[in-house]
């Protein structure tokens, strides 16, 4: 079972304002029966835009009617403009913390109250299929999503994509996706500071500073993204520029790790340790 | 607080009487069998009694015995043994409502190599042997299907699908993991080549498991070792759990016809009792070729695992195939592999019952369990439009 808090229970247990409004003047629904969770939120707002009165329907866990819960006693008393920064991990700390793998309550909780102002606003919210590209067809989660999950949650993982979102979670064939997807914002969020990074050095490396370099770039830069799809990675050989590697678990013997393999890390190791590496796989 | 346990499909109580039987092997009979000293010898012959036991209950003989540390031991030693008994079969075939233990050893053998057919399921959850007699090639080494669905308590018919797979020339296996004890099974008569069962679903401990390996059947170890198990499987025997599952085995035969009885009855008051209660119910599986313990019900609507917090509160334990339950997030596999309308499968609960349930707990259900439908089902933005949704 999970491990739940105290205060989430008691938002499961005894949620705050279940219900629905008469006449509202936002209403919101997100989620659909099929993905597991739904949440249909109703507002009464009053001229100068304060939330006056906000209720919930929720279709989903415990840990989603408690979220549902939260959000509605957390933007009671509040304008919209104060609401609309409330983001997911305030709703999630709201409840004391939720399980990793129901990160996706909070998020569905912060959605719906973007949709509810964007409603009460004559802002249409986009459908989410027509903002950005499915990427998990089974949970029908876009690029654009997953990309402001990792961006606003700091995530890390394929792993914690899919707790936060879903994205992942069903036939997981979208997993390398999902990986590309994460890598390109993790490096975004990075490269204006560059303090994780050190560029390629100047000057020539002693043979090995490289082989160090060289294993520090897979293991921070490489491996995690592969663990992630069940897979993982070998350094076999380093000769000169050449680095020979071998890819394990669900990798190996993937029809597209080698495609995978030239671009990824050889991108990442001419980025970290020198221009002229050249990568090839060792098919053992 | 009371409480009424109704997950004995996840795992049951170990039957005061094993235990009796179990607790002199963990204190003043700690020998290894394998010792020649008298320490030893008292204990070997305890494992020859208890290897007769588990043989009775199935109609066996004691030499097609073989102990393991779980079901899942069973089953990877059943396909894994029989794959490497054919080196030139490379194909495997099962369905796509077996317990992880196959399905995703299966997983792992396709990615070693071998090809695997999964054999789907109807609305009830019933295989078309047609199917099954097409999907078996000269190349298939084994067929491995469940004899009873531990989510829906489905019963496979496997003598008719024994019969189908030796007319095509594979070998057998079955997973009667949640049939071993709760319905009768008689190996002499019966045409399957390899049998699993696990100690903790008949109220022996966890950590014991057997196979059952017709004589004559081709097979390899899977844990290679010592001579234990006559060189079948390496690793010191765990005695005191063997000793239990045999004295479960015959302690099951002993309660059989009740589990026919008395307790399809207590199931059946259950069920019965719930679908007049609350409306948009379901029961998942074909209500006749099942398991007498097992129910499997849909609420409409509504999710899960707030049913099971809400009736833990109350004491009572069940389990559900919706997804938040476990972690994943798609609702059980059996269940979509039936085509069950995610409307249901969400909120599906699974009540297994076992002889220590009473029909005062079968009361007490369907006076707790209504309430918390209902109370949930008014959190629901869909109730109200069911309409719109409904699956019937």
């Amino acid at each position: 079972m999970w491990n739940y808090s105290e205060k989430l229970m008691d938002h499961f247990l005894n949620p705050r304002n279940v219900g629905e409004i008469e006449n509202p003047d936002a209403v919101a629904e997100v989620g659909n029966i099929t993905c597991g969770d739904a949440l249909r939120l109703t507002l009464k707002v009053d001229e100068e835009e304060r939330i006056v009165d906000a209720k919930f329907k929720t279709f989903g866990c415990g840990s989603a009617i408690a979220s549902s819960s939260a959000l509605t006693e957390m933007i009671i008393g509040k304008t919209l403009d104060e609401a609309a920064g409330i983001t997911n991990k305030e709703i999630a700390a709201y409840l004391n913390g939720l399980p990793p793998e129901k990160m996706h309550c909070s998020v569905m909780g912060m959605e719906a109250l973007e949709a509810a102002i964007n409603h009460y606003r004559g802002i249409e919210t986009p459908a989410e299929d027509r903002e950005g590209e499915i990427v998990c067809k089974c949970f029908g989660v876009t690029d654009k999503k997953i990309e402001r999950v990792v961006r606003e949650n700091n995530l890390k993982t394929v792993e914690d994509v899919t707790h936060f979102c879903k994205a992942g979670g069903g036939c997981e064939e979208c997993k390398p996706q999902i990986a590309e997807i994460l890598e390109g914002v993790l490096q975004e969020m990075r490269s204006p500071s560059g303090v994780e990074r050190r560029r390629v050095p100047r000057g020539k490396l002693t043979n090995i500073e490289k082989m160090q370099r060289i294993m520090e770039t897979i293991d921070r830069e490489i491996r995690p993204a592969l663990n992630a799809d069940g897979g993982d990675i070998e350094l076999i050989d380093i000769d000169g520029d050449r680095v020979q590697v071998a890819l394990r678990g669900s990798c190996a013997g993937c029809a597209a790790s080698s495609i995978t393999l030239k671009m990824s890390v050889e991108a990442k190791l001419r980025e970290f340790v020198s221009e002229q590496i050249v990568v090839e796989e060792v098919v053992s | 607080m009371k409480t009424v346990y109704m997950d004995n499909n996840a795992t049951t109580r170990v039957d005061p009487q094993v235990l009796d039987a179990m607790l002199p092997f963990f204190s003043e009979r700690y020998g290894n069998p394998s010792s020649i000293h008298l320490f030893g010898g008292q204990i070997s012959e305890a494992l020859v009694r208890a290897r007769e036991q588990v043989a009775a209950l199935l109609g066996a003989d004691p030499s097609e015995i073989l102990f393991t540390s779980c079901g899942t031991e069973s089953d990877n030693t059943a396909i894994r043994g029989t794959l490497r008994s054919y080196p030139e079969k490379h194909h495997i075939v099962t369905t796509r409502v077996e317990h992880p233990a196959v399905l995703t050893l299966c997983k792992e053998l396709v990615r070693e190599g071998y090809s695997v057919t999964e054999l789907p399921v109807d609305r009830q959850g019933e295989l078309d042997l047609d199917q099954l007699r097409e999907s078996i090639t000269p190349y298939t080494a084994i067929v491995s299907v469940m004899y009873a669905n531990n989510e829906t308590g489905v019963i496979f018919p496997v003598e008719e699908i024994a019969g189908v797979v030796h007319e095509k020339g594979a070998i057998f296996h079955c997973d009667a993991v949640q049939a071993v004890g709760k319905v009768p099974i008689d190996m002499q008569k019966s045409r399957i080549d390899l049998l699993s069962l696990s100690g903790h679903k008949l109220h022996a401990s966890k950590g014991i498991g057997a196979l059952y390996v017709r004589k004559g059947t081709r097979f390899r170890p899977f844990l290679i070792g010592g001579h234990q198990e006559h060189g079948r499987r390496g690793g010191t025997e765990n005695v005191p759990a063997i000793i239990g599952l045999g004295r479960a085995c015959e302690l099951a035969a002993e309660h059989m016809g009740e589990e026919n009885g008395r307790i399809r009855a207590l199931r059946d008051r259950l069920e019965r009792g719930l679908l007049e209660a609350v409306p948009h119910a379901y029961v998942n599986g074909h209500p006749d070729h099942r398991l007498p313990n097992t129910t499997n019900i849909s609420f409409e609507y509504i999710e899960g695992e707030g049913i099971l917090l809400l009736m833990s509160r109350e004491g009572i334990a069940a389990s559900s195939g919706s997804a938040c339950t476990s972690g994943s997030l798609e609702p059980s596999h059996v269940l979509r592999a039936m085509g069950v309308p995610y409307t249901c499968a969400h909120g599906s609960i699974r009540f297994s019952l076992s002889r220590f349930n009473t029909e005062e707990e079968i009361d007490y259900v369907l006076e707790k369990l209504p309430p918390i439908i209902q109370r949930l089902r008014e959190f629901s933005p869909y109730w109200n439009k069911k309409e719109t949704f409904s699956a019937t």
